[in-house]
């Protein structure tokens, strides 16, 4: 495993079937989590008024995943707030979906099976400089679910380096760590000459 | 195309300048997840700011807690905010003299 390198104007890595499987699998679970938690109104006491306002959501998301993706912009102006989330979360859910949704795309037109079963695959992605970006925001975004479910606090490395194998927080980590490590070697390629 | 006339105006104090073309700031917070160059990269980009810049505000960002990033009108910080959150950085804003 040797992350993503340089190639042309943009990068390439080549990834297991194992390590596209799990890629996919992430990149999936982040779609489904955008799209689930429905971006809609709340908190309006007016029904009528809820029902017949189709712009987005006026306070912040419950899931803790999606309170770190879409943060409050005005921490003391609480109706400010309100209305910056209703005209910004529904297109920043759009497109962070539409980038998982571009990484599990191209991890199978590059081979990846619907169904991995069989062992020895190797998977190699071309990215342009757009793909790249997006699929770099989009590692960021699946680092932050990542993190969040986990609790990782500035600092704690030597917490999860000590925890027992057969925690299966620790096998989380893991993961975690992996996509920053995928995560520095995509910002080191596309970083080049800058 | 056209030359400027030259016209003599009273110049306002720069301060006063300042704070009223730019009344609000992007505040873009530490957080334990994004990776440092990861933050750089993004205030090169989306921003146009020099390496040295860009890594200056970053440090700001990891060593203060947060830093300024930007200041413009309201609209421009609005759209600065969005930008950050679709970056997956953790952006506030607020009333420059707040």
């Amino acid at each position: 495993m040797s992350g993503f390198v340089p190639r042309g104007q943009g990068v390439m890595a080549t990834f297991s079937g194992f390590e596209a499987d799990l890629l996919r699998s992430l990149a999936s679970q982040l779609v489904e989590l955008l799209r689930n938690e429905a971006a809609a109104p709340r908190g309006s006491s007016d029904p009528l008024e809820a029902m017949l306002d189709f712009t987005g959501p006026t306070t912040e998301p419950e899931d803790p995943v999606l309170a770190r993706l879409f943060p409050t912009a005005y921490p003391d102006d609480e109706e400010a707030a309100g209305e910056f989330r209703r005209f910004t979360e529904g297109s920043l859910r759009d497109g962070k979906a539409r980038n998982a949704v571009l990484i599990i795309d191209q991890l199978e037109e590059a081979g990846l099976p619907p169904e991995l079963d069989e062992d020895g695959l190797a998977i190699d992605v071309e990215l342009d400089p757009e793909q790249a970006a997006a699929w770099m925001r989009s590692f960021t975004d699946i680092r932050l679910a990542l993190a969040t479910r986990l609790g990782v606090e500035e600092g704690d490395d030597d917490y999860w380096r000590r925890l027992p194998e057969e925690d299966p927080r620790s096998h989380v980590h893991d993961i975690y760590e992996w996509m920053g490590y995928l995560q520095e070697t995509l910002v080191a390629s596309l970083s080049r000459g800058r | 195309m056209s030359a400027p006339t030259p016209v003599e105006v009273e110049k306002p104090e720069a301060d006063e300048v300042t704070a009223a073309a730019r009344p609000w700031v992007t505040i873009v917070w530490n957080d334990p997840v994004n990776l440092m160059s990861y933050v750089t990269y993004v205030f090169q980009t989306y921003f146009g700011y020099a390496r040295k810049k860009a890594e200056k505000l970053m440090l700001e960002v990891h060593h203060e807690g947060k830093s300024v990033v930007s200041n413009g009108s309201r609209e421009e910080m609005e759209r600065d905010v969005q930008a950050m959150h679709e970056y997956g950085l953790w952006a506030t804003m607020e009333k420059a003299d707040a």
